[in-house]
Formats: C-alpha cells, sequence, structure tokens
C-alpha cells in the first residue's frame, strides 16, 4: 500500500514539470513583407498582455517573442497577427483584414521586401 | 516483490514519459572550422509532424521518439541532408551550399550625418566619413563641417580651438567619451586637442537638455564620441599630415583578433611644430611651437554567446607649448617670479596688482605642459534569453598635471579623477516601456595654484538615476529622466530632465525638450586665456563653495521639427530649432574693463536664446548641399549693464558642399568638399579705458571664412589628400593687444573674433590595411 502511495505521489511529481515560464520563448512564422508589416507585426503581438518582447525578421518571416506563460499563449498572439491582417501557419487571416493591411504590404500577391522604394 | 516492481514501474514510467528526449545540435555552413550557424534552417523528423528551426546561433533542439530515426536538415540555398539518428544526441551538421552563386553585396548609402526620425531627443551622429571632410587634427577641429557647433580661437597664442553649442562654450557642454565623462575640470581647455580625429569612430551631437544617465553637468547639450575599436577598425592604419604652417602629424594603429573573445589595439599619435610662423609681424607666434605624444591601448572581449562585453582602455598623453615673443627662449628668457614686488594673492588682496619692475630686455614667453594618464574599464552584460534586459558598469581613472606659466604669472594644476555608474536596463511590461536605473559615483581632487595662491580643493558626489522610456514607433515616443544627487559643495539636489517626440505626419519629426543642469565653474581652468593678458584677477566673493562662489544652475528648454521630403527625386530634409538655456545662477566672467577680467555671481538674468534653420539637399547624384543659418541673443546681466556675449556673433551662415565621382570595383575615387562660414559682427569687449592706442572699434566686422579639400582615393587601402583653410585669407589684424610693451599693463590675447592664420595649404595620406 505504501509503495502505491509512493508511486502515485512519484507520478504526480513528474507532471508538475509543465511549469510555466514567465520568460517564454518562441518563434513562429507570419507571412508578412516589408519595414510596415514589422511594425504592424510587432505592434500586434506586443498589445497581447504578457507580451515583452517581439521581434520580426523581414527575410526569414520569423517571429521571435518573449512572452509570460501565465497571461498568455501563442494562440492569443496568433489571433492577434491574423486580426491585423498577416498569415501564421496555423490561422489564416480574414479576407476583411488581409484588405486592412496598406496597399503596398499585400504579401499574398508579392512576397519580397520592396520597402526601399516607399 | 510483484508491488515493488509494479511500484518501480510506475514510478519510472512517467519519468521516462517525461525526460528530456532531446536531439540537439547546431546547422553550420560546410567547410571552415569556426564557420557560421545557419540561422533559420528546417530540422524535422521524416513522415511527422514534428519540426523544429534553428535560432539565430544556427542551434536546434527536437524531441526524439524512438519510432523516428531520419532527421532531415534543408535550408534554402544548400543542400538538404538527411541523417540517421537512433538515440538522443548532440549533432553538429555542415550543409553544403546547393549551387555557389556569385556573391552580391547590397549595401545601402549611409548618410555622413544621420539624423534621427524616431528618438525623442534632438541627436545627430556624425561618422568618420564626414570627419574625413576636413582632414582634422583632433575633436576640436571636427566639427568644422557640422552647423550644429561653432568652432571659434579661445585666445590669440595657442591656436586652441573652442566649441560652442546654442551659443554657449564648452563647459556648459558635456563632453563624453563612450559615454564617460572626459574633457572636464583641468582638461577643459585643451581636453579636446587631447584626442586625436584618427581615433574618432563617430560623434553624436544631442541639442539641449541630455540624459540623465551620464550625470548632471549638462546644461546646453551632450557630445559623445565613439572611438574606433580593435575588433573592427583596420589591423594596420596609417595617417601622415602636415601642412604650410610646419605643423607635422603621425597616427599609425595596430589592431590584432587575438581569439574569438579577445581584441587589441595600440593606437599612436604625435604632433610637431618646429617652425615659429609670425605672418602679421607683430612679434608674436602664430601658432604655438608644439609637440605631443599620444598613446592609447584598448582590449576587447565580446562574448556574445554568454552576453559579455567589456572594453580597458589605458591613455598616456604629453603635450608640450610654447607661445609668446618669436625670440623668446625658455632656458634663458623666462621671467621669474621672485622679482615681483609682492605676490599675486596680497595683489588680489589689496584690489590693485603692482606689476613687477622690468628692464626693456625681457621677452614674453609662455609654456603649457601636460601629463595626463587615463584609465577605463566597461564592462557589459546583456542576458542571453532576454535581450531586453542588462547591466553597465563603467569605471575610469584619470590623472591629469599641467603646468605652465605666461609671463610672469604662474598656473599649475593637477587634477584627479574617479568616475564609476552602474546601470541595470530593463522593461516594464513589454519593450515600448523601458527604464535605466544606476548609481553614480564621482571624485575631483584639484591641486591648483595660480602664480602664489592654493585653490586645491575635492570635490565628492553620489547620485542615482531612474529614466523611463516610452516608444512605439509611430506616433509618440518619450523619454523621462530625474537624478538625486549628493555633492560636497553642490549639495543635495534634483536633476529632472525630458524629452518628447510627436509624428504627425509621414517624415515629419516634432520634440520638445526641458530639463536642468547643475556645475561647480572651475574658472581658471576654464578660462586660462585671462593669464596671457597684463588684466587683474578679481573674484567678488559671495560666500560659495568654489572659489567663493556659488555653482552654476540653468534650465534649458528647447523645441525642433525635422522634416525629410523628396523633391524631384532626390532626398534632402529640413530642421529648424529654437533653445533657450535660463540662468537661475552662473559664475560671470566679465571682460568689460579692460584693465581686469571679473569674476561674480549673477544677479539679474542671463539668457542664452538659439535659432537654426538647416536645409539638406541631394542637388544631383552624388552633390550634396548642406545650408544652415543661425541666430543668437545671449544677453548676461553685467555690472555694467545687460549686454550681448562679447565675441559672439548674432548671425550666422553655413554651407557645404560634397561631391564624389562613381567609386570603381576597387574603391577608387575623388572626393571634393567645400565649406563657407559666413560670421557676423560681434560685440567687443569694452575697451574704451585704455589708451587710444589700445583702444579697438565696439564691434568687428563680419567676415567669410573657406575651407577645401580633395581627396584622391586610389583604392580602399590607399588615398591622399590636399586641402587649404582660410582660402579668403581673413585675418585679425591686431590678435595680440599691446604687443609692444607685453609685461604692460595693456597687454591682452583675448580678444579674438577673426582667424590669425592666414591662407594655408596641407596636405596628407592614409593607409589602411
Amino acid at each position: 500500500m505504501k509503495t502505491t502511495i509512493l508511486s502515485i505521489v512519484m507520478s504526480l511529481f513528474t507532471v508538475v514539470i509543465f511549469a510555466q515560464d514567465k520568460n517564454k520563448k518562441m518563434t513562429f512564422d507570419v507571412n508578412g513583407k516589408c519595414g510596415m508589416c514589422k511594425e504592424r507585426i510587432e505592434e500586434a503581438a506586443l498589445n497581447v498582455k504578457g507580451v515583452k518582447y517581439a521581434s520580426w525578421d523581414i527575410p526569414t518571416h520569423q517571429l521571435a517573442v518573449i512572452m509570460d506563460e501565465r497571461k498568455t499563449d501563442p494562440m492569443k498572439i496568433k489571433t492577434a497577427l491574423v486580426a491585423v491582417g498577416h498569415d501564421t501557419k496555423e490561422l489564416k487571416a480574414t479576407e476583411e483584414a488581409y484588405e486592412s493591411v496598406h496597399p503596398c504590404c499585400r504579401y499574398r500577391e508579392d512576397n519580397s521586401d520592396d520597402g526601399a522604394d516607399h | 516483490m510483484k508491488k515493488i516492481i509494479i511500484a518501480f514501474a510506475f514510478t519510472i514510467l512517467p519519468w521516462l514519459a517525461f525526460s528530456q528526449e532531446k536531439v540537439e545540435g547546431t546547422v553550420v555552413e560546410a567547410g571552415g572550422a569556426n564557420a557560421l550557424g545557419l540561422a533559420g534552417a528546417n530540422v524535422y523528423w521524416m513522415d511527422s509532424q514534428i519540426g523544429v528551426v534553428t535560432n539565430i546561433d544556427g542551434k536546434f533542439s527536437i524531441p526524439y521518439k524512438k519510432e523516428y530515426n531520419k532527421l532531415i536538415i534543408s535550408y534554402v540555398g544548400y543542400e538538404s541532408d538527411t541523417l540517421t539518428v537512433n538515440t538522443p544526441k548532440v549533432v553538429k551538421h555542415g550543409l553544403k551550399p546547393s549551387n555557389e552563386l556569385d556573391e552580391v553585396v547590397v549595401q545601402q548609402e549611409r548618410d555622413n550625418i544621420q539624423k534621427t526620425y524616431f528618438s525623442p531627443q534632438n541627436t545627430v551622429t556624425v561618422n568618420s566619413a564626414e570627419l574625413l571632410k576636413a582632414a582634422c587634427c583632433n575633436l576640436a577641429e571636427s566639427f568644422e563641417t557640422n552647423p550644429a557647433i561653432d568652432v571659434n580661437l579661445s585666445d590669440g597664442l595657442t591656436g586652441t580651438k573652442q566649441i560652442q553649442m546654442l551659443g554657449l562654450t564648452s563647459p556648459y557642454l558635456m563632453i563624453t567619451q563612450e559615454n564617460i565623462p572626459m574633457v572636464r575640470g583641468a582638461s577643459q581647455a585643451y581636453g579636446l586637442t587631447f584626442t586625436p580625429g584618427t581615433w574618432i569612430e563617430s560623434i553624436q551631437i544631442t541639442k539641449g537638455a541630455g540624459s540623465v544617465v551620464n550625470g548632471y553637468e549638462s546644461i546646453s547639450g551632450q557630445i559623445n564620441t565613439e572611438l574606433v575599436k580593435p575588433l573592427t577598425d583596420s589591423s594596420v592604419f596609417i595617417n601622415g599630415y602636415g601642412n604650410q604652417n610646419g605643423r607635422y602629424e603621425l597616427n599609425t594603429h595596430f589592431n590584432k583578433k587575438l581569439s574569438e573573445k579577445w581584441s587589441t589595439g595600440l593606437y599612436i599619435h604625435g604632433n610637431k611644430r618646429t617652425q615659429k610662423e609670425d605672418d602679421n609681424g607683430d612679434g608674436f607666434l602664430d601658432a604655438p611651437l608644439a609637440d605631443q605624444i599620444n598613446v592609447m591601448n584598448r582590449w576587447q572581449y565580446q562574448d556574445a554567446e554568454k552576453g559579455w562585453v567589456s572594453f580597458f582602455n589605458v591613455r598616456f598623453l604629453n603635450d608640450e607649448k610654447q607661445v609668446g615673443q618669436v625670440g623668446f627662449n625658455p632656458d634663458t628668457d623666462r621671467v621669474d617670479n621672485n622679482r615681483r614686488m609682492f605676490s599675486q594673492a596680497e595683489a588680489l588682496a589689496s584690489g590693485e596688482a603692482e606689476l613687477p619692475i622690468l628692464s626693456e630686455a625681457e621677452v614674453w614667453g609662455s609654456e603649457i605642459n601636460t601629463r595626463r594618464f587615463d584609465t577605463s574599464l566597461k564592462l557589459g552584460y546583456v542576458f542571453p534569453e532576454l535581450p531586453f534586459q542588462s547591466f553597465g558598469f563603467q569605471t575610469a581613472y584619470s590623472l591629469h598635471k599641467q603646468d605652465s606659466y605666461f609671463g610672469y604669472r604662474t598656473y599649475d594644476i593637477d587634477h584627479e579623477s574617479i568616475y564609476t555608474n552602474l546601470l541595470f536596463n530593463s522593461i516594464i511590461g513589454d519593450t515600448r516601456n523601458k527604464f535605466k536605473t544606476g548609481l553614480t559615483f564621482a571624485y575631483d581632487g584639484y591641486d591648483e595654484m595660480v602664480t602664489a595662491t592654493d585653490y586645491s580643493r575635492e570635490d565628492r558626489s553620489v547620485g542615482a538615476f531612474f529614466e523611463y522610456s516610452y516608444e512605439n514607433l509611430e506616433k509618440v515616443s518619450l523619454t523621462a529622466g530625474l537624478r538625486v544627487d549628493n555633492h560636497n559643495r553642490l549639495g543635495t539636489f534634483v536633476t529632472p530632465r525630458f524629452h518628447i517626440r510627436y509624428t504627425p505626419w509621414e517624415k515629419g519629426s516634432l520634440r520638445g525638450s526641458f530639463g536642468r543642469g547643475k556645475r561647480a565653474a572651475n574658472i581658471f581652468a576654464e578660462n586660462q586665456q585671462l593669464f596671457a593678458s597684463g588684466r587683474e584677477i578679481k573674484i567678488l566673493n559671495s560666500g560659495g563653495d568654489v572659489y567663493g562662489l556659488d555653482p552654476e544652475d540653468a534650465w534649458n528648454y528647447g523645441v525642433s521639427f525635422l522634416q525629410g521630403f523628396n523633391f524631384l527625386n532626390r532626398k534632402g530634409d529640413f530642421t529648424v530649432d529654437y533653445y533657450i538655456t535660463d540662468f537661475k545662477n552662473q559664475v560671470v566672467v566679465d571682460w568689460e574693463n579692460s584693465q581686469e577680467v571679473l569674476f561674480y555671481n549673477l544677479e539679474g538674468s542671463s539668457t542664452a536664446k538659439s535659432f537654426q534653420v538647416e536645409v539638406n539637399y541631394e542637388l544631383l547624384p552624388r552633390l550634396n548641399i548642406r545650408t544652415a543659418y543661425k541666430n543668437y541673443d545671449i544677453t548676461t546681466d553685467y555690472q555694467s549693464g545687460s549686454l550681448q556675449k562679447p565675441l559672439q556673433a548674432q548671425h550666422l551662415f553655413f554651407a557645404n558642399l560634397e561631391y564624389q565621382t562613381k567609386a570603381k570595383d576597387n574603391g577608387s575615387q575623388w572626393k571634393f568638399d567645400y565649406t563657407l562660414h559666413r560670421v557676423g559682427e560681434k560685440r567687443l569687449p569694452d575697451t574704451s579705458s585704455n589708451p587710444i592706442a589700445y583702444q579697438l572699434a565696439a564691434t568687428s566686422s563680419p567676415y567669410d571664412q573657406m575651407n577645401a579639400q580633395i581627396t584622391k582615393v586610389f583604392s580602399n587601402t590607399f588615398e591622399v589628400y590636399v586641402g587649404g583653410e582660410n582660402l579668403s585669407n581673413v585675418q585679425q589684424d591686431n590678435p595680440v593687444l599691446g604687443a609692444d610693451d607685453p609685461f604692460g599693463p595693456n597687454f591682452d590675447t583675448t580678444i579674438i573674433y577673426a582667424p590669425i592664420m592666414g591662407r594655408m595649404f596641407y596636405g596628407g595620406f592614409r593607409i589602411k590595411i
């Protein structure tokens, strides 16, 4: 009996390993093309409560975030990104949201950074 | 037994399930021992949904399960590879470039003077390319092509250039070297000439209130100099310079990367003038005989993985100047102090100085010898997991010894200084809200002898600061800082500083700032030109703690507007700014009676108002023009009434043209530069109490000064330049007043309103390897 209790306690212990990280670093794909997109994407991510740092890299389309897992999760951030018109791997922006981006940022038509021209 | 086994299995199972079974590793470019990691490469298990992307350093970590054994690594432009992995382990894999393309280097042309559209502070960055436009010898001469700063001669003898911002001289400017306060205290007069031009990597000029991080002393602005770094400077750099007036310079840099993390650099500067120049025939040298040796050694440590960066500097300087009459021989002609009737101190006390009884044979001369030792250490740590959080620690020690005499007056000052600053940067919530906080400790020991009077003192201060900044790259950003300091002579005081930036439309930037500054004036060190005159020194004691005077205290307010534009498809920008410095207390230096120089605390008001309009435009491809108009209104209540600052032009116009031919593949090109300074009339200090022969007009006449330079770049490693200064040959007729009787009461070298040297040509070369 003792051992059973012990084993249960032990197995419980291991589950607690999934602690929530105050400064969780993550990267995910976000579609966009230029400096204006970068501003919009980072702004949207930072507006999610619990996101401390957001940096979107134009050539690789990678958004690096540092977030407080107790306050937010990746899906919340992605929801905020599609709301301002930027596609992610799991979520796609609605046509309406996509139309709201600046005409020069229409990444679905042409994905190259032409930021130098505007 | 069975129970035990079951229990054991139970306990071990979850451990297995949740244990960190991972394959970790690095993806690099194949070939090369210390190849760079490839960031953003895809790493995934064949036939699975599990994939990761390598981070900035090319590192990845992917969960391992027994059912997977083929790990695929792919990256655009490289051949994909499949690794067989049967156990969790660490791998390092090199990818081969798939089809090696010819390298294409895309470089954006950077402007030589960069204005920021987003920073709340009105800061311009001057990079080294701009500094090469006028082959400047040292930091003091680096501002000839910059409209934000005015450069004047400080006196008629030493050829020292004095800089001004917003119409206020350099003591009111905080001058820092890599954010450590530099030109202050004993080095105030000549300190800018102790940084050779080739050592400068870039200069940041901030108008108006500075940041609280660097201390409480800045009033009208801040100039920060970044020196070349061992890691990024050329491994060998040699520059030689010579001019018509017999000034020769040699600069050599040697930089070496010792390991992945350590680099070091050795920088040696020497300059010399042995040729006696008396172009205007007044019997006095137009430029000093000079000799300077300046040696610096830098160590740089960088560990990007762990987030550490550090600099360690040591510098030694020896500078000797001789000025005065052409025939002066320091070994035989120095007038002995003891021949004076009584000491300067008694003279000061009785309010009238008896001049020494001299025969006609004496020759007037002066020597200024400075030895200086500096050392500084900077440590920076950026938390590797938190790019927005960092620690900084700076500490600096300097020992400055100046021994000098001017005719029969001796002036010796030793200044020992210790400065430490501890800084912590982080965020509040997210990176749009940042803060900096920290502690400062400073010690200054002055051992100062003016003729026979000892003015030694010690200053100690400790302070804490906090600066909050809000930045969302859109409409608004602001910086609000506060510091509290306790100083043994200035007391306990609070220094607030505030900057805000608003962007009303594209490429527009409206800024406002206000801030306070407080400082103890080192009256002799800052006004050394007074010694080379027959003027009596008088301090009207107001019972203060520094030379019997109260500290200076001022508020600065300013607004500026910057608008970038495109006209005929070429870029330009337009700036207008207006700043007011309002002194609550000031140490007024009163030159209005030509027999004396007076120091007293301000009674009444003293304000400096400065207005500037600047337009920069690319006229034709590679032909840029920069123009500025400046207006100054600097009024102080002197004992003799409210007057404009003497020797200060109220209207100034500046223009600079630069043209470069297209650079060929090997970097060869021609560069042409032309600068015009149109200087309006200046009010001269009152000389009406002098005999007629020694009287000057009430104002000086306006003049134009022009400089030009041509640089021929032969290749990326070799270039030659020739240039001319003061092409219109403007010269002040009488830089030395009373030159016929230098030991007499009317001798004065302090009233300088125009160049002393006429047209002068120079040339030089640069070798970079």
